[in-house]
């Protein structure tokens, strides 16, 4: 093939023994001898080679075909069902997937049966030369050269200025990608507006719970009152106020110091979003009263204030707490006592600002 | 006759034999299931039901969940369960229970529809509980968009978005509920039985579990026009089939592109 390492010395690519002046050789194989495939000898073979390219032509015919009937064919209405749309989704996908599978089959299977197949060895040239290298050091030394640019500073220097305050508008435009969240993942709409209590209502349609209607062994997925209301940021509210409100016996729950009215009658509100990452942990066993998040398993005891007992999540998750008002709905008593959810650069600080 | 005794010989006379005594068996069993889980009227009881119900109880159930049904160490009293809770637990067979274990699995259920009936009518008279919801909550006439919506707010971290069932903690699991009767989701929903909470009226109202079931039998009667769904089960078994089936498809192409042809 090439010629570069033909055993000279002053050739670059040479193979040489340490200490010995015979230089070992490597030996051009060559190329293997030519084999004749069927096609080419056997007129039968070669038929048949130009049959199967057709085909795999025609099945191409047949996918676009496929495709132009279910397209037009099925007729979708106001009423029709998913599993009309799915159907026709399957047929549009298979159609396409034969008509550019059955073209490129058969272009390949053309070419390796029946196209000319004379192997072509092509030398390959040196990397670069003296001359290009000195040829374009020229280049750059004209440039430099003819712009003056070393002549005349006042030039360069305005030209630095320039393009180091030029990305300074991209500055602003970023900025306006939206305010800081500052605090924002601290508060949540549970907080009592003036004297106004949030009652606490059933997800999803919004209606108020009653402290009777929540039964031993119930789980109730809540909301707070007014978020259907929300015209702007429903969904970021609801990411952050969803709870998961549920009865136990009593005595089963073990409030620590300063929680023990958090809790009405063995009804507990805690928040539903994990603690690791923020999935939403509403995996409830009425029987172990373990609540089970399930992205990474993480699995927190009702009992022991939702303290981590299993998986990846650091801390529990926080209690909203709860008290009955006067017409005997449930109400949220105040804001989460600490931020939800997963950590973040400020928690810290923000659970003191929550908590002074 | 003759041209029987003149194929007995054949090499395929065996697998059709076989083929043979696995219908009939297989329908017999067929048969005798149906027969089993033939609806009665399961909404009023009398008192001779209740009278053979406690005979029953007495004979089946009592040994763990006490004489009167009050509840011993190895099981929970069933006084205020209601004919609900009995018609669900013994209707998917899971009570009598064939062993302990995280949880108590669905399997053939052990007792007829009158016997059912009858435990129900019995575990019923003593106490208040939810009763065997009516014919016109099961139709599966309800709103389906509605209860779509509802099953996803409550229903699918544990039953999956599909219905197709779930993990929970140390051995127990959320089941599938694809060919669960109408009857059986409603009983589920309003008595929590095991692990699962209580959606009780106040929570979902009859008409909103009607629409719920609604919504389960679409879906299941919907079923995936769009290819085999690898048990709705997600990126586990899809990601498993597009690493072995989608890379290998890849693979073969390579080799195929690659290869000389003969």
């Amino acid at each position: 093939m090439g010629n570069h390492s033909d055993g000279s010395p002053n050739h670059s690519g040479t193979v040489a023994t340490a200490g010995q002046n015979e230089v070992e050789k490597f030996q051009d194989p060559g190329l293997p001898p030519h084999r004749l495939r069927l096609a080419d000898t056997d007129p039968v073979a070669a038929k048949r080679a130009e049959r199967q390219v057709a085909i795999l032509f025609g099945t191409s015919v047949i996918g676009t075909l496929v495709f132009l009937v279910a397209y037009f064919a099925i007729d979708l209405g106001d009423d029709t069902s998913i599993a009309t749309i799915r159907t026709q989704n399957l047929l549009l996908g298979l159609g396409t997937a034969f008509a550019m599978l059955g073209i490129g089959t058969g272009i390949v299977h053309w070419a390796k049966a029946l196209m000319p197949d004379h192997e072509v060895s092509e030398e390959r040239h040196a990397i670069r030369t003296e001359e290009d290298r000195q040829a374009a050091v020229r280049i750059v030394d004209d440039i430099v050269d003819e712009t003056g640019i070393k002549r005349r500073p006042l030039i360069r220097n305005t030209l630095l200025g320039a393009v180091a305050l030029a990305p300074l508008p991209a500055l602003a435009i970023f900025g306006d990608l939206g305010p800081r969240p500052d605090n924002a993942l601290a508060h949540t709409m549970w907080a009592p507006e003036g004297d106004k209590l949030k009652r606490l209502t059933r997800d999803p349609d919004g209606t108020p719970i009653k402290a009777s209607d929540v039964t031993i062994g119930s789980a109730f997925h809540v909301i707070p009152e007014g978020l259907n209301e929300l015209h702007e940021g429903k969904l970021n509210e609801k990411a952050k106020a969803v709870v998961l409100l549920m009865r136990l016996d009593p005595d089963s729950l073990n409030p620590s110091e300063g929680r023990e009215n958090w809790s009405y009658n063995g009804i507990v509100a805690y928040s539903k979003i994990c603690t690791h990452v923020g999935c939403p942990v509403a995996l409830y066993e009425q029987q172990t009263h373990h609540l089970l998040c399930p992205c990474h398993q993480s699995t927190f005891d009702l009992t022991q204030e939702c303290k981590v007992i299993f998986g990846p999540a650091s801390r529990p998750l926080p209690q909203l707490p709860i008290a009955v008002d006067a017409e005997g709905y449930l109400v949220a008593t105040s804001d989460f006592r600490e931020p939800v959810g997963p950590s973040y650069w400020e928690r810290d600080e923000h659970e003191r600002l929550i908590n002074s | 006759m003759k041209a029987l005794s003149q194929k007995r010989r054949h090499p395929l006379a065996a697998i059709a034999l076989l083929l043979m005594g696995l219908l009939l068996t297989g329908g017999l069993y067929a048969v005798a299931t149906t027969v089993n889980q033939a609806k009665a009227d399961t909404t009023s009881f009398s008192a001779s039901d209740v009278e053979e119900g406690g005979k029953l109880f007495a004979a089946n159930c009592a040994t763990c969940h006490g004489m009167g049904a009050s509840g011993t160490q190895d099981g929970p009293s069933l006084v205020g369960v209601g004919a609900a809770a009995v018609d669900f637990q013994v209707g998917t067979g899971r009570m009598p229970m064939q062993m302990s274990g995280p949880q108590a699995q669905q399997k053939p259920a052990q007792f007829n529809a009158e016997q059912t009936k009858q435990l129900a009518a019995y575990v019923a008279s003593l106490g208040a509980g939810p009763a065997i919801p009516e014919e016109h909550l099961l139709d599966g006439k309800g709103d389906a968009a509605n209860g779509g919506e509802l099953f996803r707010v409550n229903c699918a971290m544990c039953h999956n978005a599909a219905a197709a069932g779930g993990a929970l903690t140390r051995g127990k699991f959320a089941p599938a509920l694809a060919g669960v009767s109408a009857e059986h989701i409603y009983e589920a929903m309003v008595t929590g039985p095991q692990n699962m909470p209580v959606f009780s009226d106040s929570n979902v109202t009859p008409e909103d579990k009607r629409d719920i079931i609604t919504f389960l039998k679409t879906i299941e009667a919907n079923g995936s026009p769009g290819g085999a769904d690898l048990g709705a089960l997600g990126p586990v078994s899809e990601g498993l089939f597009v690493w072995v089936a989608g890379l290998g498809v890849i693979i073969a192409f390579t080799i195929w592109l690659t290869s000389r042809t003969s």
